[in-house]
């Protein structure tokens, strides 16, 4: 709790900071896309942290992100689709994806990393195959189609609508994790799925539906990229998407060793990143980008082992206090 | 006057404490240049504490260690190993993919120009090797040695380290008769030329057979000693147990019921090559005895679909039951408290009531939507059914001690009705009152008609609970006892793969 308290500081520093230095920062037009983006990220990062609390990784999202913008354009363009069906279908497709990097995972007991490392080369190297290597554009307002350029270009209540969905599926997500029985086997066997198992628990089944999580969310922020930015590149969409969405995750409290997270932490580091990669470009020094990006997140995670060493040897000293166990009265 | 000479060893009033527990209080310890002294103590007695303090793993609380009369701190391994003093632990601690000379000067590999010197070292292990009886030559990759052979050259790496005090912790645990043999040629040799040898073992038979002294230890403190002339089973358990072994296992047997569960020709992944053959009864509680590696574990989890039997049939109330998984297993409500609580148990940073709902958790649950006050119920009820020692059940459960936790893998099962509940070293790492409470838990659950099957290492255990013992020797199940025939002796037959003479 105290370090999402911490996060939301920063927030509001990293704004006043830039722009006291750079007044065009708190524009309406950087505010705009800097809501618009965070919710974009904000939806992967949180299918990366589903992956991330089942103990797995997925490093395919970014060409998750090229192949289904790329097939999404593609199926407008050139089938002529309604673009609401193709959306269904590509996340039905994405979701696919998902279930096979599970089921690689789980039943031939592959590494994530392995998997989702040839699917990161797989999916991109598909996504330039089906596009012809060039750019597919103008899918969002086709002569004659439907227009679809509201989904991220819409406000409501003054607030960008992928700000909105980001809340919706981040409510659900949290409810999902903390509420039901799915995410409580999710933290289980994301800290020790020995014992996980060992409790009857259908780990395989769990890691496989949290794969599929993660390919579904990052589907749908690849549809709305491609809605976003009416076209998409199968070389340069999503490229190192992956690694932002696992560093917001990272940054918002979960750990690669499985078991911990929470949505909340995800959603902030997002926010951060994003309001960060916002100012760097706002101040023009956009090469140091990777520099103060890495450096961030590295003070976040040893600031995070510092608060744990602390806490727990704070714990340590107060049991020291307390009187050894009673042994139990002989028989 | 005192003309008796100064002991190489002497530990004076040592304390340490651990959050949730004093693993030592005010124990003291003396040995002799070239004498040999049993530690002995029930799991969680303090015995390994006391042997890490020792060893330079871990540091006293207070107290004071004295090396030849001296005043000495042990800070760290390597203080130790200058001091004379080497640990040789239960498990090795050898490079299998290294040669005997390599793990014999790991560290401190004596060079020439920089270079390591290949025959300066198997020219030194030859010493060594020769020392402790083993006729091999130093450049052989260790992984081609047995496991014994393996033990001496870790006896071997320690002489090269002028060690004069030698600690083993169990270490025949994984050794057969004749290596067992020569070890004791080897300890004994060793002690004629002044290495001092504190030697822990749970078969009191060895202790017997090594040792000049008993030194006990009960729930971190000294219990008593024994001379040589002393040691006799009876007084040993009596300073372990403190207290006499039929007031503290609570076991009347009752008529059992119904064949609850069978095994035919079952034949496990590890052991493939024998079939086993039993049946559990309700009501009934069975001990399952043998060595280390015998395969018990493996049985266990077997039955309970962890590591699916590879052949044959497990029938749960006379109906074959096909199971593969944990989950097929806990349909059939065959319950397992595995062998490792933290790994396999318990999720260490979830609380006690998480813990406690994990298997049963669908049943708290509308639709996957965990009703959290009848899981807080539940919690409650458990915790207070175990007397499970814990500030609430939102208690993160790795705060906890190993007897409470123990507690909870426990309740995990109770609240889900058991009709089988297997138990792998149910008491392991436990102190004595927690071990307590669960003896009485096993009694009041065969009463109520649950069929229990328990292996133990620790044969007072398996003596004073079990209405029938089950005893595995190298996978197979090498015999069974009734309550009559049982005897300390009877199991170490079957479980070294001698036959029973007949009684």
């Amino acid at each position: 709790m105290l370090k999402n308290i911490v996060l939301f500081l920063l927030i509001f520093a990293i704004f006043g900071v830039t722009s006291a230095i750079s007044p065009t920062f708190a524009s309406g037009y950087n505010l705009d896309i800097m809501a618009r983006w965070t919710g974009l990220y904000g939806i992967m990062a949180i299918g990366a942290a589903f992956v991330i609390i089942a103990g797995g990784i997925d490093l395919s999202m970014g060409s998750m992100v090229a192949l289904v913008g790329v097939q999404f354009g593609i199926l407008i363009n050139d089938q002529q689709m309604n673009p609401y069906a193709a959306m269904i279908l590509v996340l039905i497709g994405a979701s696919l994806i998902g279930l096979g990097y599970g089921l690689l995972i789980t039943k031939l007991k592959l590494q994530p990393f392995v998997v989702t490392l040839c699917g990161l080369l797989v999916l991109r190297s598909l996504a330039r195959f089906l596009a012809h290597d060039d750019k597919i554009s103008n899918f969002v307002q086709p002569e004659g189609g439907t227009d679809i350029s509201y989904l991220t270009g819409m406000d409501f209540c003054w607030i960008p609508l992928p700000l909105w969905m980001l809340a919706a599926v981040g409510i659900v997500s949290a409810l999902v994790l903390n509420k039901t029985t799915f995410g409580r086997y999710l933290k289980a066997l994301g800290n020790n799925e020995q014992a996980a198992r060992y409790s009857g628990i259908n780990t395989d089944l769990i890691t496989i539906a949290a794969y599929m999580i993660c390919a579904f969310l990052a589907g749908v922020s690849a549809i709305l990229f491609a809605i976003d930015l009416n076209s998409v590149g199968p070389n340069e969409a999503g490229t190192f998407y992956e690694l932002y969405a696992i560093a917001a995750a990272v940054l918002g409290g979960c750990s690669l060793r499985g078991g911990t997270g929470s949505i909340l932490g995800v959603l902030l580091g997002t926010a951060i990143l994003r309001e960060l990669y916002q100012a760097i470009e706002t101040l023009q020094f956009s090469e140091l980008e990777g520099t103060v990006i890495g450096l961030v997140i590295l003070a976040g995670v040893i600031a995070d082992e510092i608060i744990r060493r602390v806490v727990d040897a704070r714990r340590r000293r107060q049991e020291k206090g307390v009187p050894a166990e009673v042994p139990a009265k002989s028989s | 006057m005192n003309l008796q000479p100064v002991p190489f060893l002497e530990v004076e009033r040592i304390s340490k404490r651990f959050p949730g527990v004093k693993a030592l209080s005010e124990v003291s310890l003396a040995v002799g240049v070239g004498e040999s002294i049993a530690v002995i103590g029930e799991n969680g007695a303090g015995k390994s504490t006391l042997m890490k303090i020792l060893a330079g793993i871990q540091q006293p609380d207070s107290g004071t260690i004295r090396i030849d009369g001296k005043p000495v701190e042990i800070r760290g391994v390597p203080a130790a190993q200058r001091l004379g003093i080497a640990l040789i632990h239960q498990e090795l601690n050898l490079c299998d993919n290294l040669s005997i000379g390599a793990n014999i000067f790991l560290g401190r590999e004596p060079r020439q120009f920089g270079w390591i010197s290949q025959s300066e070292i198997n020219a030194q292990s030859r010493k060594y090797l020769e020392q402790v009886g083993l006729d091999v030559d130093p450049r052989t990759l260790l992984a081609e040695l047995s496991i014994g052979q393996q033990q001496l050259v870790e006896i071997a790496k320690a002489l090269s380290c002028n060690a004069r005090l030698l600690i083993m912790d169990e270490p025949t645990s994984s050794l057969s008769a004749r290596e067992v043999e020569r070890l004791f040629s080897v300890i004994q040799s060793l002690r004629e030329s002044g290495v001092s040898i504190v030697y822990i073992s749970h078969r009191l038979s060895e202790v017997h057979q090594v040792c000049d002294r008993v030194v006990a230890l009960r729930d971190g403190q000294n219990s008593g000693g024994l001379s040589r002339e002393e040691i006799t089973h009876d007084n040993m358990v009596r300073l372990m147990v403190g207290r006499d072994l039929d007031q503290f296992y609570a076991r009347q047997s009752l008529t059992p019921g119904d064949v609850v569960l069978a095994a035919k020709g079952l034949r496990t992944r590890d052991n493939p090559t024998h079939a086993i053959n039993f049946q559990l009864r309700s009501g009934e509680i069975v001990g399952l005895a043998g060595l280390v590696g015998a395969g018990r574990t493996e049985l266990l989890e077997a039955l309970f679909g962890v590591q699916p039997a590879v052949a044959g049939t497990i029938e749960v109330a006379g109906r074959t039951a096909s199971i593969r998984s944990a989950r097929d297993a806990i349909a059939h409500e065959i319950f397992l408290v595995p062998e490792d609580r933290k790994l396999q148990g318990l999720v260490l940073p979830m609380d006690v009531g998480q813990n406690t709902s994990l298997p049963g958790l669908h049943r708290l649950s509308y639709f996957s939507w965990i009703d959290s006050r009848s899981e807080q119920k539940l919690a409650d009820d458990m915790v207070k059914r175990m007397r499970v020692k814990t500030p609430s059940t939102r208690q993160i459960i790795q705060y906890l001690s190993g007897g409470n936790q123990q507690k909870v893998v426990i309740a995990k099962w109770l609240a889900m009705n058991p009709k089988v509940l297997l138990l792998d070293e149910p008491t392991r790492g436990i102190d004595v009152g927690a071990k307590h409470e669960i003896y009485e838990l096993m009694e009041e659950l065969a009463r109520r008609g649950v069929a229990i099957l328990f292996v133990s290492s620790e044969m007072e255990e398996v003596l004073g609970m079990a209405d029938r013992v089950l005893v595995m020797h190298e996978g197979a199940l090498s015999g069974e006892l009734t309550r009559a025939q049982l005897s300390e002796e009877a199991v170490m037959t079957l479980a070294t793969g001698q036959q029973m003479k007949t009684i």
